[in-house]
């Protein structure tokens, strides 16, 4: 359960305390359709929408600029013409100059309603950042005296004890101990996690709490620039830096407002030739320019650019990602190669045993019983998984071993296994790598058998992992250890190549091995005995291909690589080094979270296009409405233009400012909830897109305008 | 030529793509060196040239320098133009006489050669000398041509190289341009056209007796030249008997190659190609057409082969293709359709509307020449434009108002075809969710900047000196049609000048100091700011990584692409000019059929 999403649905409730009140509830879904128009953020977002009509807000965005200028015009050629000197009838100008004040402030709400729910959230995330007692220490050590500081006031690179039931007071680095840790704060995740000084889960993170035992960290990160501190800033709108896609499109769309200012500025000159040359009419007046003006400039997009980009961080957050800027979740849109490290992400996370191999001269039966001796004490899931089979099918329960001393795997010996001391001397059964048991065997004067070097190749050859089992020097069979790919993945990864995603697997297996499983999984390409150096050359030689890579990773050696890679998600659960190498952190640790990120990327972009789009292609029609009714007194003959048959020309011309107007409105759930997106080929969905928006665009407005005329002529205002 | 629209179209395009595809082979050696490297003679000149200029042709310059090039190039073609004009009469080879070309006319008229516009503000054969004619606008018929495909080699640099700094060298692109290309096809089209009966000779210019002595009366004039008028404010007519006629002659052949295959458009005489003399037969005709699509055709098949897929330079040329074949359906269309007025007198409502065209043409010849003409920035004409039926005479005006990309003019055309294809797929890339890509090259704010102002240079020029020139008395005195006609004529000088295609609709006393100095500007700052603009982006992509494509990358060679490419360009040119167009061709349209 996600801490931020509960405290969206209600607010004031202390993250974490909802866990048990309600369970079950999917909850991402809940939020954005409970909190999409839920008044909760309605009623805020209203009042902020009449703040904004500031013209310091309005000029962050030329195009509603334009319409607010616009808007003031109109006013007060409304107020001229109250005063008995108006070009066109008061009652219209104010009619027009009140639905383009309408255009801005819904403009206005789609901002303010997009920030609403990224406030709260960040709110929420406020929440656990409460100021907390420190005890700082002045060195790193367990006897050395304390002093209690406020946490606001611990600078990086001070030494904190924190001891159970103490809240972790900065983001930091554990030098000693070892402690479970709380961190629902942050992930949602109630169970706690251990954490330890060295290896990949030393980093703590400032609002999360110790449950049990003691740490001594030493803090990584200034007030204000922690981990916390980053993510409010990054769901807070105001502060949100524009993307790279959205300066290029910002300039996109001042040159179109431009061309449209041009095109209806020009109107006057043309007007005033014309009716000097027809002899009738007068010319068209400001209040109708103004009118066209707007209702050509791409106010639908104009308006909802900046709600789009907001709302495209705060599906991040519901997805419980940080990211660090809204230009990495854009990347996310472009990756071409997807890195995923086998364990955990492409199989579950152990493998487990799978079949027995006897070698020659030896039964399955004694092979099983030696098999599990080696096993019982150990307490890996492989060591479990052979004790499952071996029960399974051959019936051989647990035994208490007497005299027996564990011998744990090593990095170094590469086995396992006991030494069990009986009447005639000391019986070493082990279990390990094919290689360790050669040398092992050899040491204690044994002979390796050809037949089992033959099985061993065999069992690699199907993708499984081969366990030889010795009992002292006798070689008796092998284990087959499968990794166990997840179920639904291989679909997964169907709908990434269909993206255009091509995902290589990392594993450290051999060859063989991982060929094996890639096929099985259904991965494009993979590394096997991949080394971190090896990584960080994968992603150089695929970036100098011009390809856009993305990985995830989580240990302090994944680094180099997360730093060199175009985007690179790093797992809560991490170093610290690993989520300052990344530019994105998993709060659920989740490596197939990757692909929604991809998602979320691709659909901001998206909605973007496909509102411009829509903007654009509303013109024609706006120009069939406007034009004939513009030049009406002039040129009588363009009524046959008119091809809405529209009532009259003040209801032609308002006709299209209010559904200009509306429009915003009608689009404002697609621009927050983003345009849906389907793996595709970039070509089907082009088409697709082009067919909905485009052409939707061109289409709509036509219906759109003659509804609405119908309705003034209807209420009689036409 | 009478055979029907789609015969000749047919047959049009079938001999332009044949000859179009050895000519793109050949640019593509031209200005990859490969020839120059394979001939030592040309190789020996170059090094000379290289010796003069202190370059060498491997060394590639940057944007800036690039354009600082080019531009000073031009600018070197305009102060010489100009000088010949202001100087003709102490030169030699003026055997009329002619007297020195008026400031504000050699000033209009040098931007005008210089910027490929070819817009004439004067008449040929009653202003220009012989050597004037050779030396200065021959010349610059050249120059302009080889400026355009430089600039647009430039930017094809730009999509094919990576992490470049430069993108080639402006010196040699244009000397290579000139001497391997378009001189030796200019020989050989000017035999042709001379074995046509298109004249070549530097005589005097003859004076024959009329077989039959012709009457007509003329506005008496005293001695400045002024019409006398009488009492009532009416110019004072006198009738005047001609028995004589005044023959021009001159080097028309040599200029008439470059002409057209240059997309220059300047005729040597003020009739243009509509003269006998420079266009005399049908065979002549088809020949000049082509010439005007050659370049331009061939630039797509050599872009394509340079950035290693054929099928990008052939989608580009598709969506050519189908808005000239569209553009041509509407035109022929229109021109089939009588006058009604004509039709009211008793004319034979069947044989279309004959008006302002060559009989040894016809209407789909012309009305064929009238949109190869504008589609690429020529603006030689076969027919008056000014008499099209009022939606037929929207056809040019607008063609030229899309930016001249239809084909467009040499190397213009395509490098405007290519900013319209970056938009198309920045707009496009958003809707798949990428980050829009072109040719493996990112497209990001600084391009989108160049874009923008290359698309804003020609709505501000059109709009703004329309608008301008309506508000201006002395604009509105040249105008020789009142009404709707007569804004149409104002924004077709506009859109001729600023797109540089240079046709006129006639109808519009164009030599006067408003003009002269307002087309002049429109013509420099339409050509120079998108030069400029495109190297700029050129310079840009250059740096940049080239992408690997894949299948999330989204197609740029297929049909879906080519109606994107269509789209792009059709929406841009409707949603700008739509008012302005309605308010002057469909509006006499309009009045001119609800009669």
């Amino acid at each position: 359960m996600n801490a931020i999403n509960e405290a969206l649905r209600k607010p004031g409730s202390t993250p974490g305390q909802s866990e048990a009140e309600q369970p079950a509830m999917n909850e991402s879904k809940t939020v954005r359709g409970l909190a999409l128009f839920d008044p909760q953020l309605v009623k805020p977002a209203v009042a902020e929408a009449f703040r904004k009509l500031s013209p310091r807000a309005q000029l962050r965005n030329p195009v509603m600029f334009v319409v607010w200028v616009g808007s003031a015009l109109t006013t007060l050629l409304g107020v001229q013409a109250l005063l008995g000197q108006g070009e066109a009838p008061a009652g219209f100008i104010f009619a027009i100059a009140a639905w383009l004040w309408f255009t801005v402030l819904f403009a206005n709400f789609a901002e303010a309603l997009a920030e609403g729910r990224g406030k709260a959230q960040a709110a929420a995330l406020r929440g656990t950042r409460k100021n907390v007692v420190a005890k700082k220490l002045p060195q790193a050590s367990r006897e050395a005296k304390h002093s209690i500081i406020d946490s606001a006031s611990l600078r990086r690179g001070d030494i904190v004890l924190i001891e159970a039931g103490d809240t972790v007071p900065a983001d930091a680095e554990v030098l000693e101990g070892v402690a479970s840790v709380d961190e629902s704060a942050i992930t949602g995740e109630s169970a706690p996690v251990i954490r330890e000084s060295g290896g990949d889960f030393s980093a703590i993170t400032g609002g999360t709490r110790v449950l049990s035992d003691w740490l001594i960290a030493r803090v990584t990160a200034n007030p204000g620039e922690a981990f916390l501190d980053r993510m409010i800033a990054m769901v807070e709108g105001a502060k949100r830096q524009k993307t790279p896609n959205e300066i290029a499109l910002t300039i996109l769309l001042v040159a179109l407002t431009l061309i449209f200012l041009l095109a209806t500025v020009t109107l006057l000159p043309f007007s005033i030739y014309s009716v000097n040359a027809a002899g009738s009419g007068s010319p068209v007046s400001i209040t109708v320019l103004v009118a066209l003006l707007v209702c050509l400039i791409p106010t639908t997009i104009g308006g909802l650019l900046s709600a789009i980009g907001v709302a495209g961080m705060s599906r991040m957050m519901q997805a419980n990602v940080i990211a660090t800027s809204g230009r990495a979740v854009e990347a996310a849109g472009d990756v071409d190669v997807l890195l995923l490290d086998k364990t955990g992400t492409i199989t579950l996370g152990n493998r487990q045993a799978s079949a027995l191999l006897a070698a020659p001269g030896i039964s399955e039966q004694q092979l099983a019983d030696v098999a599990q001796l080696a096993s019982l004490a150990d307490e890996t899931p492989e060591g479990r998984s052979i004790v499952v089979l071996v029960k399974q099918r051959f019936g051989l329960r647990g035994r208490p071993l007497l005299d027996a001393h564990f011998v744990p795997f090593t990095a170094q010996t590469r086995m396992s296994g006991v030494d069990i001391r009986e009447a005639d001397g000391l019986r070493q059964v082990r279990k390990g790598s094919a290689d360790a048991l050669r040398s092992h065997i050899t040491a204690l004067g044994g002979r390796f058998p050809e037949a089992v070097n033959e099985l061993v190749n065999q069992v690699a050859r199907r993708g499984g992992t081969p366990l030889v089992v010795a009992d002292g020097a006798q070689v008796m069979g092998v284990v087959e250890l499968k990794d166990i790919v997840k179920g639904g993945i291989k679909e997964r990864f169907a709908e990434l190549r269909q993206m255009g995603i091509k995902t290589v697997m990392i594993t450290g297996d051999n060859r063989l091995t991982a060929a094996a499983i890639a096929a099985e999984a259904g991965v494009d390409d993979f590394l096997a005995e991949a080394r971190p150096e090896d990584k960080l050359k994968l992603i150089r030689d695929y970036q100098a291909e011009g390809k856009l890579v993305a990985m995830t990773g989580d240990g302090t050696n994944d680094a180099p690589a997360l730093a060199q890679a175009d985007v690179a998600v790093a797992m809560n659960s991490g170093t610290q080094a690993a989520k300052e190498a990344g530019n994105m952190v998993d709060l659920d640790s989740n490596p197939t979270k990757l692909i929604e990120i991809v998602e979320t990327g691709k659909q901001m972009l998206m909605t973007r296009g496909a509102l411009t789009t829509f903007s654009v292609a509303n013109d024609v029609a706006k120009y069939f409405a406007i034009i004939p009714a513009a030049f009406a007194s002039t040129y009588p003959q363009l009524k046959a233009l008119d091809i809405m048959q529209l009532a009259s020309p003040s209801s032609a011309i308002l006709s299209a400012v209010i559904f200009n107007a509306l429009i915003i409105i009608v689009l404002i759930p697609l621009a927050l909830r983003g345009v849906k997106y389907r793996a595709l080929g970039a070509a089907a969905l082009l088409r697709r897109n082009l067919l909905v928006y485009g052409l939707g665009g061109l289409v709509v407005p036509f219906i759109g305008i003659k509804l609405i005329d119908l309705l003034l002529v209807a209420i009689g205002a036409a | 030529m009478n055979a029907s629209p789609v015969v000749q179209i047919g047959l049009f395009l079938i001999v332009l793509f044949a000859l179009a595809w050895p000519l793109g082979r050949y640019l593509r050696a031209v200005l990859d060196g490969r020839l120059s490297a394979r001939f030592a003679a040309l190789a020996a000149i170059e090094r000379g040239l290289g010796k003069l200029l202190g370059a060498s042709p491997d060394e590639d310059m940057p944007w800036w320098r690039y354009a600082t090039a080019i531009v000073l190039f031009n600018v070197l073609g305009l102060l010489a133009v100009y000088g010949l004009q202001r100087l003709q009469l102490s030169l030699p080879l003026n055997p009329a006489g002619m007297a020195n070309v008026e400031a504000g006319s050699a000033f209009n008229t040098a931007i005008s050669f210089v910027t490929n516009t070819n817009w004439q503000g004067y008449v040929g054969e009653a202003t220009m000398s012989y050597l004037t004619q050779m030396l200065a606008l021959t010349v610059q018929n050249f120059l302009s041509a080889a400026t355009g495909i430089a600039v647009v080699v430039a930017l094809i640099r730009g999509f094919t190289r990576r992490n470049a700094a430069g993108i080639g060298n402006a010196w040699f692109d244009l000397w290579r341009v000139n001497a391997y290309v378009l001189l030796p096809i200019s020989i050989v089209l000017s035999l042709f056209l001379v074995g046509q009966g298109v004249i070549q000779n530097l005589s005097a210019y003859q004076e024959v007796q009329l077989i039959e002595p012709v009457s007509y009366s003329q506005p008496k004039l005293d001695a400045a030249g002024q019409a006398v008028l009488d009492a009532a404010g009416k110019p004072v007519m006198e009738t005047v008997q001609a028995k004589t006629q005044t023959i021009a002659m001159g080097p028309v052949a040599s200029q008439e190659a470059i002409k057209m295959l240059g997309t220059n458009g300047g005729g040597f005489f003020n009739a243009n190609s509509a003269h006998p003399f420079e266009n005399p037969t049908g065979a002549s005709n088809f020949a000049q057409m082509l010439a005007i699509f050659l370049i331009p055709a061939a630039l797509c098949f050599m872009f394509g082969w340079q950035v290693g897929d054929l099928r990008q330079g052939l989608a580009v040329l598709a969506a050519m293709s189908v808005i000239f074949v569209a553009m041509f359906g509407a035109l022929v269309g229109f021109e089939s359709q009588a006058n009604p007025l004509l039709t009211q007198l008793g004319m034979d409502a069947g044989i279309g509307n004959l008006e302002g065209k060559e009989t040894r043409f016809g209407i789909v010849a012309s009305s064929l020449f009238a949109t190869v003409t504008t589609a690429a920035s020529c603006g030689a004409v076969n027919a008056m434009h000014d008499s099209l039926m009022p939606l037929a005479g929207l056809v040019p005006t607008w063609l030229m108002q899309l930016g001249e990309v239809v084909f467009g003019g040499v190397g213009s055309g395509l490098y405007g075809m290519l900013v319209f294809a970056l938009l198309a797929v920045f707009l496009a890339g958003l809707m798949i969710g990428r980050t829009p890509e072109y040719l493996g090259k990112k497209i990001e704010a600084y391009e989108m900047k160049m874009v923008s102002i290359v698309i804003l240079v020609g709505p501000i020029l059109v709009l703004g000196g329309t608008a301008v020139a309506v508000l201006t008395p002395a604009a509105l005195a040249s105008l020789w049609n009142p009404g709707a006609h007569g804004l149409s004529e104002i924004l077709y000088a506009f859109s001729s000048a600023a797109n540089n295609n240079g046709s006129a609709f006639a109808g519009l006393s164009a030599n006067t100091p408003f003009y002269n100095l307002m087309l002049g500007a429109a013509m420099w700052f339409g050509r120079f700011v998108p030069i400029v603009a495109v190297l700029a982006i050129a310079g840009n992509l250059a740096r940049k990584p080239r992408l690997a494509a894949s299948n999330g990358t989204m197609p740029t060679h297929g049909p879906l692409f080519v109606v994107l490419l269509i789209g792009s360009v059709i929406i841009v040119g409707a949603l700008t000019y739509i008012p302005a167009l309605a308010l002057g061709p469909v509006v006499e349209h309009l009045q001119l059929f609800s009669r």
